[in-house]
C-alpha cells in the first residue's frame, strides 16, 4: 500500500480515477433516502435529472441497478418546485448555497422555488469528502451541466407543445418563452411532457456565457440564514429520537493506551446513569476507527458527563507514554540539520550555498494544533433490525458509511448516514471515529445513542495538525538576488494515522513547499524523517500552514537582510512571468497529481503570484509610515490551486498583545461562483491564522495532551480581530481552485512579518504567545 | 420541584438539581438553539437571557433557577425578526452558524443598555464569545447595523 493514498489530494485522485472508469450510461442503485424522495417525486409525475461523470440522465421510477454513479440530482415537481440535492457537507463555506445557485442559474429556475436537500453518504455521488477545498473546483462543470440539461428539456418540451423549433424558445425564470409570440409555459406545467422526451445530446446542452449568468459570480445570500439566526438550524446534537440515550466516553489518554482496570461503582450511582459499556480499542494506528474506552450510557447528557467523571480507570500508557513536546521538538531539529529526501531539486543548492559569499539561515517551529471547531464531536446512531442509521455532522458521509459497515460487520447497503449541518469541521469531521462509537454503542445496547464529546475530549483526542520544524537557507547575492534556496521540513505525517510507522514523503512537500514560485536557479526542498506519536490528521490548509509560515517568514528575513523593501524583494524573488509545469521541472518523487488534479492543468503561473502581491501592495497603504508598535507584513502563498497574498497590519500593545486592525487580501483562484462566501472565507482565514500564529498550541507530556479547553487552548477573539478585511477577488474564467483553505498559509507569515515591522522581534516559533512581553525595552 | 418560565412558558423540573440550564433546555425542552461549546463559560455558545440579561446556561444549575425567567434564542423575537437577527441576515454574518445564537443573545444584551455601541463597547461585550470560523468583523458590522435600525 502506498501510504500517500491517504493524503487528501491523493484520495481525490483515486476517486477521480474510479469515476473515469465508471460506464457513461445506465442507472445506478439509489440510496434509500434521496432515492425514496426522488422516486416519490418521479412517481408523482416529477422530472428528476441525475448528472454524473458520464453525463446526464433521467431517473425513472422503475430504475434498476447498474454501475453508473451520479453525484448530483435535480428534481422538478409538477407544481414547479425544484429540489436540488447537495452532496457536499455544509460547515460554513456556503456550499449549500453555492452549489444550488449554479444549477438554478443554468436551468433558469426561480431561486425562490428551489429547495435544497442534503444527501446521505453514498458512493454514487462520487467524492463527498468535503475537504481539500474541492467542492467547486471538482464539481462546477457537473453542476452547470445539470442545470443546462433541465433547461434544455424544458425548452424542448415547450417547443414540442407549441409545434415550433427549439431554437425559437428560451427558458427564463421558471418558464419557457416563445420568442415570436411571447407565449409562456411554466416549468411545472412542462414536467409531464419533459419526462417523455429523449435526453438532450451533449451537443444540445449550452452552458451560459458569462454575460447570461444571473447569479454565478454575484452575491447570493446564504440559504440557511433564518434557521441559523433563530436557533432552529439542525446541527449534530440537535437530532432526537424516541428512547434515545446519551453516551459520554472515557478514552485512552495516550495514543494506544490500554485499560488495566475500571471501577464503575461511583459512575453507576450517578442519577440517570444506566449502563457502562466497554468499547474495544482499535489496533494502532487505527485510521478512522474509535480509540476505544469506557462509555457511560445515561438518560441525558448531564448524567452521562457526571458518570464519566466518576469512572476510575487505570491505564497502561503503552509505547507513546513518553511523548513529550520539548524532547520531540529537539528531535525534529536534529532531523532538519541533515539532508532529507528531496521533493524538488534543481541545479546544486548545496554547492551554490557553499560557494556563496553571503548566506542566511533560519529555523522555524510550529506546534501541534487542534481544530477546536465550535461544535464538539457528536453523533446519533440507531441500530435496529440489522440496519444502522446515523445522523452526524460529518464532512465525509460516504467514508462514515463504509467505516461503520466494516466496523460493525454490516453490508454497506444496511448503513445510512445522514448529514446535519456542521458546527465547524476544519478537517476533524472528515474522520468518522465518533460516528463509529455511536454505531457500536447503539448495537450494544439496542437503543438509539447519541455520543457527546466534551470540549476536553475534543481537544485531547483529536487528529492533530502536525508539529513541524523547518531549516531554511539561502544564498543572497548582489541587489538581493537569491541564488540558492534550501528548505528542509520535518513533521509527522498524516499517513502514519493509516499505515504503521509511515514517515513523510517528498510528494507531501507539494502541499506548499516544493511548489514555491521563486526564480532561483539552485533549489533543494527536502523532507526529513519524523515519527508519529499521536493521531495526525488534516486541519484546514494542512501542511501549507507550517510551510507557508516558514517560507513567508524566511523571505521577509531575506528582504531585511538585503536591506530591501519586503514587497519589492518578494516581486524580485517571483521573477519574470512564466508558466511552469512543475511535474516536468524539478519535482522529485511527485505523484501524478497536484491537489488531486493533473499537474499540467495547474501550471505554476507566476504572473498570478505577482498579480496578487501587487494588488495587496497597492490597496494596503503599503509603505505609508506607521508609529512604532504598528507594522505591516506581506506574504504570498499558493495552496489548493489558489494564489493568495496578504498584507497584515498589526498593533502590538505594551504587554505584547497583538491586534490585527486591518488585513488586505487578494485571491486569484480562477472563477469564483459566490464572491461573498469567498470573501467570508478569506475573513475567516485571517482570524484562523491569528489563532494559529498568536495563540494556539497542543503540547504533550507523558504522552498526554496538556490542554483541556479554550482557557489553555486559546483562539482569536473579538477584541483582537480585524476591523477591516479588504478582499479583492481576482475574478476570471480560469479553472476554479480552492477557497476554504488557501487564505490561511500566507496570513500566518504576514502577521509574523508585521510583528517584526512593528517591534523588531522576529518570530521563529509559534505561537507568539507571550514572546513579545517587554518588547519595547528590547534593542531593535 | 423547581418552577421557572422559559420563553414565557411556565415549566417545572424535578430532576438532578445540579443539572445546568443548558442541558435542561437541550435535553428536556428540546430547545436546541442554545449550544454546548465548552461547558466552562469560555465560549459563549450557550448564552441565554436570565431575567433579561445575558448569562451562560452551562454555568446555571437548575437549583439556582427557582422562579427564573429564561429567554432563549427561540424566544428572542416572536417572528425571529429582532433587529439583530435581521442585521445578521442582511450582512450574511454566519459561516457554520453554530455560535451565532449565543452571539446574538449577547449582542441583544449589549444593545439593551448601550443602544449605540462603539467598537470598544462591542469588543468588551463580545470578547467572551468564540467564533472559530472568524465572523468577528461581520458580527461587529451587524451589531452596528442593528443599532442604526433602532435609532
Amino acid at each position: 500500500m502506498n501510504t500517500n493514498d491517504f493524503l487528501p489530494w491523493a484520495r481525490r485522485a483515486a476517486a477521480r480515477r474510479a469515476a473515469a472508469k465508471a460506464p457513461a450510461t445506465g442507472a445506478g442503485p439509489l440510496s434509500e433516502l434521496p432515492r425514496r424522495a426522488f422516486l416519490k417525486l418521479a412517481g408523482l409525475g416529477g422530472l428528476v435529472i441525475a448528472v454524473g461523470p458520464g453525463g446526464s440522465r433521467r431517473v425513472e421510477a422503475a430504475e434498476g441497478a447498474s454501475a453508473w454513479e451520479p453525484h448530483v440530482y435535480v428534481g422538478v415537481a409538477s407544481d414547479g418546485t425544484v429540489t436540488i440535492t447537495c452532496h457536499r457537507s455544509e460547515m460554513g463555506q456556503g456550499i449549500r448555497t453555492t452549489m444550488p445557485m449554479i444549477i438554478a442559474d443554468e436551468m433558469e429556475a426561480d431561486w425562490s422555488r428551489c429547495r435544497v436537500e442534503q444527501a446521505v453518504g453514498d458512493k454514487k455521488y462520487g467524492s463527498q469528502n468535503t475537504d481539500g477545498s474541492t467542492s467547486i473546483r471538482d464539481f462546477l462543470p457537473a453542476y452547470r451541466e445539470a442545470g443546462a440539461t433541465v433547461r434544455a428539456l424544458m425548452e424542448d418540451a415547450a417547443a414540442k407543445q407549441w409545434g415550433v423549433s427549439a431554437s425559437e424558445v428560451f427558458a427564463r425564470q421558471h418558464e419557457v418563452v416563445h420568442r415570436a409570440s411571447g407565449r409562456t409555459l411554466g416549468f411545472g406545467a412542462l414536467v409531464a411532457s419533459a419526462r417523455s422526451l429523449p435526453m438532450p445530446p451533449p451537443a444540445r446542452l449550452r452552458i451560459k456565457e458569462p454575460a447570461e449568468r444571473r447569479w454565478q459570480g454575484k452575491r447570493m445570500p446564504s440559504i440557511d440564514l433564518v434557521p441559523v439566526t433563530t436557533g432552529t438550524a439542525v446541527f449534530g446534537a440537535d437530532v432526537r429520537l424516541p428512547g434515545m440515550k446519551v453516551a459520554v466516553i472515557a478514552r485512552p489518554p495516550v495514543w494506544g493506551a490500554t485499560i488495566v482496570s475500571v471501577d464503575e461503582s461511583a459512575a453507576l450511582k450517578v442519577p440517570g446513569v444506566e449502563r457502562i459499556v466497554r468499547i474495544p480499542p482499535a489496533a494502532l494506528p487505527g485510521a478512522y476507527l474509535p480509540l476505544g474506552g469506557v462509555a457511560v450510557i445515561a438518560r441525558n447528557t448531564w448524567a452521562a458527563l457526571r458518570g464519566r467523571d466518576a469512572l476510575k480507570i487505570n491505564w497502561d500508557a503503552g509505547a507513546n507514554g513518553a511523548h513529550e513536546s520539548g524532547a520531540y521538538r529537539a528531535s525534529l531539529e536534529t532531523s532538519i540539520r541533515s539532508p532529507g529526501a528531496p521533493g524538488r531539486s534543481s541545479g546544486d543548492a548545496a554547492k551554490a550555498l557553499a560557494a556563496a559569499g553571503k548566506t542566511v539561515v533560519a529555523e522555524y517551529h510550529v506546534p501541534y494544533l487542534s481544530h477546536a471547531q465550535m461544535e464538539p464531536l457528536t453523533a446519533l446512531a440507531r441500530f435496529a433490525e440489522g440496519r444502522l442509521e446515523a445522523w452526524a455532522p460529518t464532512q465525509s458521509p460516504y467514508d462514515a458509511r463504509a467505516t461503520i459497515a466494516e466496523y460493525l460487520g454490516l453490508d454497506e447497503a444496511k448503513v445510512t448516514v445522514h448529514v446535519t449541518l456542521l458546527g465547524g469541521g476544519f478537517g476533524r469531521k472528515s474522520k468518522p471515529d465518533y460516528i463509529c462509537e455511536a454505531a457500536f454503542l447503539s448495537k450494544e445496547i439496542g437503543a438509539p445513542v447519541r455520543v457527546q464529546w466534551s470540549r476536553e475530549d475534543d481537544l485531547r483526542n483529536s487528529y492533530y495538525h502536525s508539529v513541524s520544524a523547518h531549516h531554511l537557507e539561502a544564498a543572497l547575492g548582489e541587489g538581493g538576488k537569491v541564488g540558492a534556496w534550501l528548505h528542509r521540513s520535518a513533521y509527522p505525517s498524516i499517513s502514519a494515522t493509516f499505515a504503521k510507522d509511515a514517515l513523510p514523503t517528498p510528494d507531501e512537500l507539494s502541499n506548499g513547499a516544493s511548489d514555491v514560485p521563486w526564480d532561483v536557479p539552485d533549489m533543494s526542498i527536502e523532507v526529513c524523517p519524523a515519527p508519529a506519536h499521536t493521531r495526525i490528521g488534516w486541519y484546514r490548509s494542512v501542511n501549507a500552514i507550517h510551510h507557508g509560515f516558514a517560507i513567508g517568514s524566511f523571505v521577509d528575513e531575506l528582504a531585511h537582510t538585503a536591506g530591501m523593501d519586503p514587497a519589492d524583494f518578494l516581486l524580485q524573488l517571483i521573477g519574470p512571468d512564466r508558466s511552469v509545469d512543475l511535474y516536468k521541472n524539478g519535482l522529485v518523487g511527485a505523484s501524478e497529481t497536484y491537489y488531486g488534479a493533473p499537474w499540467a492543468e495547474h501550471p505554476l503561473e507566476t504572473a498570478r503570484v505577482r498579480g496578487v502581491v501587487e494588488s495587496v501592495r497597492r490597496r494596503s497603504g503599503w509603505g505609508a509610515p506607521l508609529p512604532r508598535g504598528r507594522g505591516r507584513g506581506i506574504a504570498v502563498h499558493r495552496s489548493f490551486l489558489a494564489y493568495v497574498a496578504v498584507v497584515a497590519e498589526v498593533e502590538v500593545l505594551a504587554d505584547g498583545t497583538v491586534l490585527l486592525p486591518r488585513a488586505t487580501v487578494a485571491v486569484d483562484t480562477g472563477f469564483v461562483v459566490n464572491p461573498d462566501r469567498a470573501t467570508s472565507q478569506m475573513e475567516g482565514a485571517m482570524v484562523m491564522a491569528m489563532s494559529n500564529t498568536l495563540h494556539s498550541a497542543i503540547t504533550f507530556a507523558d504522552g498526554r495532551v496538556q490542554q483541556s479547553n479554550y482557557g489553555d487552548y486559546e483562539v482569536a477573539r473579538m477584541r483582537a480581530a480585524p476591523h477591516a478585511v479588504d478582499v479583492e477577488i481576482i475574478q476570471s474564467e480560469g479553472k476554479s481552485g480552492g477557497i476554504g483553505e488557501p487564505g490561511v498559509p500566507p496570513a500566518g507569515a504576514a502577521i509574523a512579518n508585521a510583528i517584526f515591522a512593528a517591534t523588531g522581534v522576529r518570530v521563529r516559533e509559534l505561537p507568539v504567545g507571550k514572546q513579545l512581553a517587554g518588547w519595547q525595552n528590547r534593542a531593535t | 420541584m423547581i418552577t421557572l418560565t422559559v420563553n414565557g412558558v411556565p415549566r417545572s423540573f424535578d430532576g438532578d438539581p445540579t443539572m445546568p440550564l443548558l442541558w435542561y433546555l437541550r435535553d428536556e425542552l428540546a430547545l436546541t438553539g442554545t449550544k454546548y461549546g465548552c461547558g466552562v463559560a469560555q465560549c459563549g455558545a450557550c448564552t441565554v437571557h436570565l431575567g433579561g440579561e445575558p448569562a451562560r446556561a452551562c454555568q446555571l444549575p437548575m437549583s439556582a433557577l427557582e422562579s427564573a425567567e429564561i429567554v432563549t434564542i427561540e424566544g428572542l423575537h416572536p417572528e425571529g425578526e429582532h433587529p439583530l437577527q435581521l442585521a445578521w441576515r442582511e450582512i450574511d454574518v454566519p459561516q457554520c452558524g453554530f455560535c451565532q445564537p449565543g452571539q446574538i443573545m449577547q449582542a441583544a444584551g449589549l444593545l439593551k443598555h448601550t443602544p449605540k455601541p462603539g467598537d470598544q463597547d462591542i469588543d468588551t461585550a463580545m470578547n467572551g464569545h468564540i467564533c472559530r470560523c472568524g465572523t468577528y468583523p461581520r458580527i461587529r458590522a451587524a451589531i452596528k447595523a442593528a443599532a442604526g435600525e433602532r435609532a
